[in-house]
C-alpha cells in the first residue's frame, strides 16, 4: 500500500504536506514568533512583513530582515513602510517563555525580531500575530479530524457490526434509526446538538463537544456501510469454521469479520476527516465552538464575516487557505488509497 | 403505480416521525428553554409567565407537548414562535421561498454544467480537458464552502460587480416587473455561484466515471459496431444508462433544497432559512425550529419519493421489481 502511494507524486506530496502540518502543530509554541493571546494593541490589522534580503538600496543583506510599519491611518487602520527601520530577523532567539510539549520551560522560538513586530501574515483586530495563532488553531483543526473520525468509526463498525451479524429486529431498529440521523440536515443537527450544551464552556469541554457532537452525527453512514460488508462476509466459509469450533459472537465480530473492513475503513476514515475539519470550522466560525483567545482556523475567520474587513484586510483570510490544503490533501490521499485498495474492495462491497 | 406511490409514502411516514420527534427531544434537552429569556426580564410578571407557559402547554410531559404539536403541524398550524410572536409559517414562509430561489438557481448552475462537462471528460479520458476537468472539479470539492464564499465576498466587494448580501435592492418596490426580475437573478447570483460551483464539482467527478464505466461495456460497443454515429451512442446509450444514480442524488438535492446553504446563507447574508434557523436554535425558540425541520422532512420525503418515481419510470428493471412485484 506504502508503495503505491509512493508511486503517485500527488499522493505522497500530500502525505508529506500533512506530516509537516501536524509538525508545525506539534511544535506550535516554539515555531509560532508570538503566543496566541499576545495583542498588539498599537498594530491591529497589520499588513504582512515582508521578509527581505536586499534593502531599499539594493544591497544584499546575508540576514533576512523586516521593515517597521508606521500607521498612516488609525481609523481604517492603513500602514505605510517606513523604511528607515530595519529589524533583522534572529534565529532561535528569546521571546515570551512557553511549555515545550507542557513539560521543557523555555523562550525560545525558531525565529522572531528585536524591538520591531514581524507579523508573517499579518496580525488580526486585536493585533494578535495571524500566523501564530495560525500554528495554535492548527492542533485544534487537525486533531479534530483525528480524534472526530476514530471516535465515529468506533462507533460506527461496532453499531454495524452488530447490525449485520444478528440481523433481525436489532439490525431493524438501527438502520432505521441511522436513517433518520441521515436524513436530518446535518447543518440543522449541528445547530440543536450545540444547543443542548451550555454556551459557557471552558475551552477543553467546548472541544470534546464538538468531537462528540461530529461524531453522533458521522457514525451512522459508516455503520450502514459496515453492516452491508458484514452482511457478505457472514455468509464466508471461514465465518462458519470460526462458528464450529465455537467463536463466541463477539470474537467473530472482533476478529473475523472488523479486520475485514479494514481497509475500506482506512480510506473512508481518509476521506471522511475533513467533514469533521468543516464542521468544527463552521461551528466555530458562528461564534458556537472554540471560543477567543483561543485560536482554530474556524473561529479565526469569523471576523471574515463583515466584508468591509475582507476587502481592506485580505490577509484575515489565511486560515481558509490553510483548511482547504489540509483538505485537499486529504482528499487526494484517501483516493489514492482507494485506488491502491481498490479490487480488493470492489469484491468485497459486491 | 399509483399503489407503488402509496407503499413508498407509507414507508417514508415513519421517517418524518422520527426525525420530527427527535428533534423535539433534542430541543427540550437544552437546558433552559425560551422563557428563561422572559423571567430576566423584571417587566413581565410571573403571572403573564403562567400564562404563557398555559398556552404553549410547557408544563406538561415532552411526549404529549410532541403530540399536540403533530397533530397540529398535520394541519400546517406549525404555531407560535416565541421571539417573534407570529405564527410560524408567516415567518417562514417568504424565507422558505428565498431559500429554495437560491437553492434551484444554484442546482440549475451545478446539473446544466456537470452533464456536459463529465460527457466530455469522459469521452477522453486523459486527454487535456479531461485532466483540466478534473483539477477543477478536485480543487472545488475541497475548498471549502464558506471560504469561497468569502473569496467571492472579496472579489465582489474589490469589483462591485455583484451585490454584497440582501435578495434584492432597496428599491425594489418602485421597479418595472422585468427589472425586478433582474434585480433578483442579480442579488441571488454570487451566493447561488458558490453553491452552485461547489456541488458542480463533486456532481462532474460522477458523471464522468459513470459515463466511462458504461461506455467501456459491450452495449456501447455494439452500438458502435451497428454504425450508429457517435452522438446517439453516448447520449441515446450510454447517458440514459448512466442516469441511475443520479437520479438518487436529485432526489437527495431535492431534500435538502431547504438546507443544503444554511451556512452560505448565513456568510453570505441572503435573508434565507439559515439565519433565521440559526437565531431559532440559540434563543430556542421550540415551534419556529421544529417548523424548520418540519418543512425540511416534507422536502425530504417529496425529494425521496420523486427520486423513486422517475427512477421506476425510467429504468424497467426497477419497474418490474418494486411496481408490478408489488402488485403481485
Amino acid at each position: 500500500m506504502m508503495e503505491s502511494i509512493r508511486k503517485n507524486k500527488l499522493a505522497f506530496l500530500s502525505l508529506n504536506i500533512l506530516f509537516v502540518l501536524y509538525f508545525l502543530a506539534i511544535f506550535a509554541d516554539f515555531i509560532a514568533p508570538y503566543p496566541y493571546d499576545i495583542q498588539h494593541r498599537d498594530a491591529p490589522y497589520h499588513p504582512p512583513t515582508q521578509i527581505h534580503f536586499f534593502d531599499e538600496k539594493g544591497n544584499f543583506h546575508l540576514r533576512p530582515f523586516v521593515y517597521g510599519y508606521k500607521m498612516i491611518d488609525p481609523i481604517n487602520k492603513y500602514y505605510e513602510v517606513d523604511y528607515s527601520k530595519k529589524y533583522p530577523i534572529y534565529f532561535f532567539t528569546a521571546g515570551e517563555s512557553h511549555y515545550l510539549f507542557g513539560i521543557f520551560k523555555t523562550d525560545k522560538h525558531l525565529f522572531g525580531v528585536k524591538d520591531g513586530k514581524i507579523f508573517l501574515l499579518g496580525s488580526d483586530n486585536l493585533g494578535r500575530d495571524i500566523f501564530s495563532r495560525m500554528l495554535y488553531g492548527a492542533r485544534i483543526s487537525l486533531s479534530i479530524g483525528l480524534i472526530g473520525v476514530f471516535l465515529s468509526f468506533t462507533i460506527g463498525t461496532v453499531i454495524g457490526g452488530i447490525s449485520g451479524y444478528f440481523g433481525g429486529k436489532v439490525d431493524n431498529l438501527i438502520m432505521r434509526f441511522s436513517e433518520i440521523l441521515m436524513s436530518f440536515p446535518s447543518f440543522y443537527l449541528m445547530l440543536a446538538l450545540r444547543a443542548v450544551f451550555p454556551i459557557t464552556l471552558s475551552s477543553t469541554e467546548v472541544f470534546f463537544m464538538i468531537v462528540v457532537i461530529l461524531s453522533f452525527i458521522g457514525w451512522a453512514g459508516l455503520a450502514r456501510v459496515v453492516r452491508g460488508m458484514v452482511l457478505s462476509i457472514r455468509e464466508q466459509e471461514y465465518v462458519l469454521a470460526a462458528k464450529s469450533y465455537g467463536a463466541s459472537s463477539l470474537r467473530i465480530i472482533l476478529k473475523h469479520i472488523i479486520p475485514n473492513t479494514y481497509s475500506y475503513l482506512l480510506i473512508a476514515a481518509t476521506l471522511s476527516i475533513p467533514g469533521y475539519i468543516l464542521g468544527e470550522s463552521a461551528l466555530s466560525l458562528l461564534g458556537l465552538g472554540i471560543q477567543e483567545p483561543y485560536a482554530s482556523w474556524g473561529n479565526m475567520l469569523s471576523s471574515a464575516m463583515s466584508y468591509t474587513a475582507v476587502s481592506s484586510y485580505p490577509w484575515i483570510l489565511a486560515p481558509g487557505l490553510a483548511i482547504f490544503i489540509t483538505i485537499l490533501a486529504f482528499n487526494i490521499l484517501g483516493d489514492a488509497l482507494r485506488d491502491a485498495l481498490d479490487p480488493k474492495l470492489r469484491r468485497l462491497i459486491k | 403505480m399509483i399503489f407503488y406511490i402509496l407503499k413508498r409514502l407509507y414507508q417514508l411516514i415513519p421517517l418524518l416521525i422520527g426525525i420530527t420527534f427527535l428533534s423535539f427531544v433534542i430541543i427540550q434537552l437544552a437546558p433552559g428553554d425560551y422563557l428563561d429569556q422572559l423571567r430576566m426580564n423584571p417587566q413581565i410578571s410571573e403571572k403573564t409567565l403562567n400564562q404563557m407557559i398555559k398556552i404553549y402547554g410547557l408544563d406538561q410531559p415532552i411526549l404529549v407537548q410532541y403530540f399536540k404539536w403533530l397533530i397540529n403541524a398535520i394541519k400546517f398550524d406549525l404555531g407560535y414562535s416565541f421571539s417573534y410572536q407570529m405564527p410560524v409559517l408567516d415567518l417562514i414562509k417568504d424565507r422558505i421561498l428565498n431559500t429554495l430561489f437560491l437553492s434551484i438557481t444554484s442546482g440549475v448552475i451545478a446539473w446544466f454544467l456537470a452533464i456536459p462537462l463529465g460527457i466530455i471528460a469522459a469521452l477522453k479520458p486523459n486527454s487535456l480537458i479531461d485532466k483540466f476537468i478534473q483539477l477543477f472539479s478536485f480543487t472545488f470539492m475541497s475548498l471549502p464552502g464558506f471560504f469561497f464564499a468569502f473569496l467571492m465576498l472579496f472579489f465582489a466587494v474589490k469589483t462591485g460587480i455583484f451585490p454584497t448580501g440582501g435578495a434584492y435592492s432597496p428599491n425594489y418596490e418602485s421597479m418595472t416587473f422585468f427589472e425586478k426580475i433582474v434585480d433578483r437573478l442579480w442579488h441571488v447570483s454570487l451566493p447561488a455561484l458558490v453553491i452552485g460551483i461547489g456541488s458542480l464539482a463533486g456532481l462532474v467527478r460522477l458523471v464522468r466515471s459513470t459515463m466511462i464505466e458504461q461506455l467501456q461495456s459491450e452495449y456501447v460497443l455494439f452500438a458502435r459496431a451497428k454504425g450508429l454515429s457517435e452522438r446517439e451512442v453516448v447520449l441515446k446509450h450510454a447517458l440514459k444508462n448512466a442516469l441511475n444514480p443520479f437520479i438518487t442524488i436529485l432526489g437527495f438535492e431535492i431534500a435538502s433544497l431547504l438546507s443544503g446553504s444554511a451556512l452560505i446563507e448565513i456568510i453570505i447574508n441572503w435573508p434565507g432559512m439559515g439565519m433565521l434557523m440559526l437565531d431559532a436554535v440559540l434563543s430556542q425558540d421550540l415551534y419556529l425550529v421544529m417548523g424548520g425541520l418540519y418543512i425540511g422532512a416534507i422536502m425530504l420525503i417529496i425529494g425521496n419519493l420523486i427520486a423513486d418515481i422517475l427512477l421506476a419510470k425510467l429504468d424497467p428493471r426497477i419497474r418490474q421489481r418494486e411496481v408490478e412485484g408489488a402488485l403481485k
